[in-house]
């Protein structure tokens, strides 16, 4: 059996860029313009971070660099000279590497699967056993600990990271763009991310970092370039900033950190979750005994990384999904395994994690949508018909109210952008239902003004006494809001503390299941 | 050269229209094309199609006959393709109307007067018909079986099930050893309008329906939750949509306007129940050219159903006369209806070139 | 040898031959359900592969031509819907129905002039030397036409391509979750061609089996629902191929269950409902698996790849 040729990494003298040049970048995309005129330097063994809300263009940016897009105008000069990126197998060649921040991977296929996957270099036969052998160089050398044989599946977000990262030396990066990387990563994994990035450098690899979060920008990038609005603002070196002015270019005005949040003193339950343990699709138990309640005038946040069973938690809660034990009292009416529509109708709303593959009916009118929780109630309806004129008075008083940009209450909500659909959303769901206020990632991917909007309006709710449930993977967000924090680990409450009595750390202590508290304010 | 692909925003119906009619153009030009390799003049044929289906007044009645069918068939696709459930099952479904209607036919035919058989055949065969919808909507509810094969396999069964019927126990004894029931006596069959094969209260009740079902998908409630399952079942789920209850009666209410086209073939058409093809002669199978020409309108159904009448008639046309075989209208079938949704794509998408 | 053995032999020798279009048509399809097209268009890829292989076979006087142009046949029928579902992105549910529809037609026009005509140059049996001296095994497995062993050969290596290669993995991915393969360098869309192609050539080659083999002539409608059957085959199967070939054989026996069946009075409507009745009873099995084992369709099945989305 011929082996092919063994790729040659950049450690080992491959490629190298000290150098990379992106001038002129422009890419427009229907109905706006993502990128305009960029230009990005990044030199060899630096980390680089590209700083900007969401929407600002620096994921567009590198998926350009990528190859995934093809800019409009503009050029990408490596070491000085100039390459065509036609697709994500050129960039590849030219020893750039992406990590997506949805991960790219393949849950049924083991580490070793996905880590062959389009690579050119792996033998026809067996190629997964010739990973498997090379792996152990890598863990050695980078301090990636993973083991090949695993699916995917089973594996943490950090794990999977790892596995993404691996993926990119294998094929001898030199370049890696890293794409929001702490988004799904316990604090702990986040430093251990950072020391693997450090790692990198010393051997002379250049990181581009994208991200929002300033502290991040702060703790470990050497340059950074703010991008607002598909341009960008500048580019400074790390040292030479701070995080309000980087908070000010990100933006384009004074940001203001802190939202006025009354004191308020909690009001009668309205949520009571029991010993409530909950399987998840593939039949073990994501919610392990889970007790808590969540009382008016009150936002209860829970905190925690993805994957730790808040999902699932919430779709018990919601009627979505079935509870194997213990039990869901709403207004002390008993609704464990109780039907969405039978739970809604008591005021209980529902903020979904995901809104354009839950919350809405994306080919259908604003209008349509704003009445899918509530079609089958008068005066939405009247008998067996729907009460058109009133849903379209309805909907034109929603628009208004939220400011929800849309051309008419007939577009397509397909069209809308993220954040006017998540501000219709809320719009439907508040406007009928504020006894229980469930929000899952309520301002994922939002840019900063309708953040603000919505944890404005959270807050508001709370203050004329609604009962809010947040979960979250913000922290920042989660502290901001909340009055009571848990912090769930692997189906378990590791701890419910009042905000005032939090420290960070312990929380992320919690958050990677290495501490729990004693003292639990579950009620 | 870089051809480049965007996707467009909002599309005008009045472009959709034109590319409507550009892809039925070019549907009827490449099935032209393959005339011409087997040696068949297209012109010719495609004359003969049209002169034949709507160039003449018996071309029209015959036109409008084959209408029926495909509208009732039609008309309940649009329903069912509207809950994204592919329902290939119409044969099926009109045939097992078909068999029960006939079963009322041969039993209370000669007892009772029209008025009180006539709607009997219709209310039974609409029933039978919403029984063998009913069937793949609950294998694919509560089990999740693709249900393109299940209204498929049912199709064949319903053929085996009639075809055993005809020519044994219920083989007319009258008919001298065809694979013909006996026929219906005249309070089991439907008027016509004379002159023609039309039978127009079969007519009527399919246009009523074009209207019920529109108001239906448009305007009622459940209308509103089969177009939700259809466009995001995620979403239905998290309203908390029946899935099962929404799709049962959309199932029923499909099999069942089928099962009334079964009824219309047999007590309108033929005044007997007979061999399978002759009855559904594939209408269920035209009916989802019809159901998407209409863009899964009902109302716009009549008047697709009109021009694949025409088709079919065409089909007849060209296998009298130029002795090809009845099955060659499939290729203008599929054609057409390739030609439908990759025209499609050009609505969507906008291509442009660059230098 | 006793009568009854003899019959045993001969009844597990003729579901070997039915099965082997099933085989064929679902080895095929899985590859392009593999790769994340659901190809709906099997009955009329099958169509095509039977008359245009009939039809060179009797103008040529040789089968193994007539096999050829089926593949070819089939190969380029299936390059429309490929076409259409992954470059124009359409619906593939409807463009598989259109595709079938076309194949039937087409079958059906070509197919005319051959209706009646015996074939004398079809494909004989081939008895493979010392095996098929194998008592009882060695008459069933070894005595059979040359498409059959093709097929069996296919089987095999079409699994170890999937399960134990590069090329599997990628095809394997391709389907699972388009966007990582093309992050990861590989052509969705080459790779979604490619595969539907195969699923054409093997339709095809399954239809040149029926008109060549096994019945064999030219009978308009004489894929008979098979090509659905495939398609539930493929279900049945897990996506594997050998599984596939489990199922193909067994619906092969239900075939020949048919005949069997008939001296005992049985109407032979309700019998030649068998092979359809036993494709529902096979999905419903297949659904309780699918969930028992929780594996299920390749995750991109019938999605197509929209590389621009924003």
């Amino acid at each position: 059996m011929k082996r092919k040729k063994e790729p040659t990494l950049h450690s080992q003298g491959g490629k190298k860029i000290e150098l990379l040049e992106m001038k002129n970048i422009y890419k427009k995309f229907p109905g706006v313009i993502a990128n305009d005129n960029i230009n990005l330097t990044v030199k060899g063994g630096e980390i680089h971070a590209l700083l900007g809300e969401n929407g600002a263009g620096k994921t567009t940016l590198m998926n350009i660099l990528y190859g995934i897009y093809q800019p409009d105008r503009g050029e990408v000069y490596i070491n000085g000279e100039k390459t065509t990126i036609k697709s994500p197998r050129d960039a590849i060649e030219l020893a750039i590497g992406m990590v997506h921040q949805h991960f790219m991977l393949i849950p049924t296929h083991t580490v070793a699967e996905n880590i062959s996957l389009g690579f050119k270099e792996a033998p026809f036969l067996y190629p997964t056993r010739v990973i498997e052998e090379r792996i152990r160089d890598f863990t050695d050398k980078y301090g990636l600990k993973i083991n090949p044989k695993a699916k995917i599946w089973q594996l943490s977000a950090g794990e999977q990271q790892r596995v993404e990262i691996i993926k990119t030396l294998f094929r001898g990066a030199s370049l890696l763009i890293l794409d929001e990387p702490t988004s799904v990563l316990t604090p702990q994994e986040t430093e251990e991310l950072f020391s693997i990035l450090k790692r990198l450098v010393e051997e002379k690899h250049s990181v581009i970092f994208i991200t929002h979060k300033l502290e991040e920008v702060m703790e470990v990038s050497d340059r950074v370039t703010v991008l607002r609005k598909g341009k960008v603002v500048t580019t400074v070196k790390t040292k030479d900033t701070s995080k309000k002015e980087l908070a000010r270019m990100m933006v384009g005005r004074e940001v203001i950190f802190k939202l006025e949040r009354e004191k308020l003193k909690k009001g009668e339950k309205v949520l009571e979750v029991k010993n409530l343990s909950v399987e998840n699709d593939r039949g073990l138990m994501a919610v392990k005994e889970v007790s808590f309640s969540v009382h008016k005038n009150e936002i209860f946040g829970i905190a925690g990384v993805a994957g730790n069973g808040q999902r699932e938690l919430v779709e018990a809660i919601t009627g979505l999904r079935r509870v194997k034990d213990g039990k869901v009292e709403i207004l002390n009416v008993d609704v464990t395994n109780s039907s969405p529509k039978r739970i809604g109708d008591i005021g209980v709303a529902h903020i979904p994690e995901e809104r354009i593959r839950f919350g809405i009916v994306p080919n259908l009118s604003v209008y349509e949508n704003v009445v899918l929780r509530d079609y089958y109630h008068e005066p939405f309806s009247k008998g067996s018909f729907l009460n058109y004129p009133y849903i379209k008075e309805h909907s034109k008083k929603l628009v208004k109210e939220f400011s929800i940009d849309t051309p008419s209450i007939e577009t397509s909500v397909k069209l809308l952008s993220g954040g006017n659909i998540q501000k219709l959303i809320l719009a439907r769901e508040i406007s009928t239902k504020s006894n229980l206020i469930i929000a899952a990632h309520p301002t994922y991917g939002l840019d900063v003004a309708a953040t603000e909007y919505i944890r404005k309006l959270l807050l508001k709710k709370r203050e004329e006494g609604a009962a809010i449930l947040l979960v979250s993977e913000d922290l920042e967000e989660v502290f901001e809001l909340s009055d009571r924090i848990a912090v769930m680990f692997e189906g378990k409450f590791m701890g419910i503390i009042p905000r005032e009595k939090t420290n960070l750390q312990d929380i992320g202590l919690m958050m990677a299941g290495s501490k729990t508290l004693e003292k639990k304010y579950e009620d | 050269m870089k051809i480049k692909v965007e996707k467009r925003g909002e599309i005008s119906p009045k472009k959709r229209f034109t590319y409507l009619i550009l892809s039925l153009i070019i549907g009827f030009l490449i099935g032209g094309l393959i005339f011409l390799f087997k040696g068949i003049n297209p012109l010719y044929a495609l004359q003969k199609i049209f002169i034949g289906s709507f160039g003449s007044i018996y071309g029209w009645k015959e036109t409008m006959t084959k209408a029926i069918p495909l509208m009732l068939c039609g008309i309940g696709l649009t329903l069912a393709f509207k809950g994204k459930f592919w329902n290939i099952g119409a044969d099926g479904q009109l045939l097992f109307g078909a068999f029960l209607a006939t079963w009322i036919a041969l039993s209370l035919g000669k007892i009772y007067p029209a008025f009180v058989v006539l709607p009997l055949m219709f209310v039974g065969g609409f029933v039978s018909g919403a029984f063998w919808g009913i069937i793949p909507a609950i294998m694919k509810v509560k089990l999740g079986i693709n249900e393109v094969i299940t209204t498929l396999m049912l199709n064949y069964i319903a053929g085996q099930f009639i075809q055993y019927l005809v020519y044994g126990p219920w083989k007319g004894k009258t008919q001298y050893g065809f694979p013909y029931t006996d026929n219906f006596s005249a309070s089991a069959t439907l008027p016509i309008i004379k002159g023609t094969r039309i039978h127009y209260p079969t007519l009527i009740i399919g246009i009523i329906l074009a209207i019920l079902i529109y108001i239906f998908m448009m305007k009622t409630k459940t209308g509103y939750e089969i177009r939700v399952i259809g466009e995001n079942p995620e979403a239905a789920k998290y309203a908390g949509i029946n899935f099962l209850k929404t799709t049962i009666i959309m199932m029923a209410i499909s099999g069942g306007i089928a099962g009334l086209a079964g009824v219309g073939e047999v007590a309108g058409i033929h005044h007997h129940l007979t061999t399978p093809t002759q009855i559904s002669s594939g209408y269920g199978y035209t009916a989802i050219i019809v159901a998407w020409l209409a863009r899964l309108n009902p109302l716009v159904v009549i008047l697709s159903s009109i021009f694949f009448g025409g088709i079919l008639v065409g089909g007849d046309t060209i296998q009298t006369s130029m002795g090809l075989p009845f099955a060659t209208i499939n290729i203008f079938n599929g054609l057409i209806l390739i030609s439908v949704i990759s025209i499609n794509f050009f609505l969507e998408y906008k291509i442009s070139i660059k230098r | 040898m006793e009568g009854y053995e003899f019959l045993i032999i001969s009844v597990l020798k003729r579901a070997l031959v039915a099965g082997t279009p099933l085989l064929l048509g679902t080895l095929g399809e899985i590859y392009a359900e593999r790769s994340g097209v659901l190809n709906l268009g099997v009955e009329g890829l099958m169509a095509i592969g039977a008359v245009s292989g009939f039809g060179v076979a009797l103008v040529t006087g040789n089968p193994w031509l007539g096999l050829l142009a089926a593949a070819v046949f089939g190969a380029i029928l299936s390059l429309v819907h490929a076409f259409v579902s992954v470059t124009l992105k359409s619906n593939q549910i409807i463009s598989g129905l259109a595709l079938t529809m076309l194949g039937l037609g087409i079958s059906g026009l070509w197919g005319k002039a051959y209706i009646g005509i015996p074939l004398t140059t079809k494909f004989e049996s081939v008895k493979i030397p010392i095996l098929s001296k194998i008592p009882y095994v060695g008459e069933i497995l070894f005595h059979q036409d040359p498409i059959f062993y093709i097929s069996v050969i296919a089987g095999i290596v079409m699994w170890f391509i999937l399960f134990k290669t590069e090329v599997g993995i990628n095809i394997r991915s391709v389907g699972e979750n388009p966007l990582a393969a093309d992050a990861m360098g590989v052509n969705v869309y080459k790779t979604r061609y490619v595969c539907v192609v195969i699923g054409g050539v093997l339709a095809g080659v399954a239809g040149a089996h029926l008109s060549l083999a096994y019945i064999p002539s030219w009978i308009e409608g004489m894929t008979g629902g098979r090509g659905w059957i495939v398609i539930a085959l493929t279900i049945f199967a897990l996506w594997n191929p050998l599984r596939a070939m489990l199922g193909a054989y067994l619906f092969g026996g239900i075939y020949v269950l048919q005949y069997l069946l008939q001296p005992i009075g049985i109407p032979p409507n309700i019998l030649l409902m068998f092979p359809y009745l036993a494709t529902l009873f096979v999905l419903l099995i297949s659904a309780q698996e699918t969930f028992r084992k929780r594996m299920g369709a390749p995750k991109s099945l019938g999605v197509p790849y929209d590389k621009e989305e924003k």
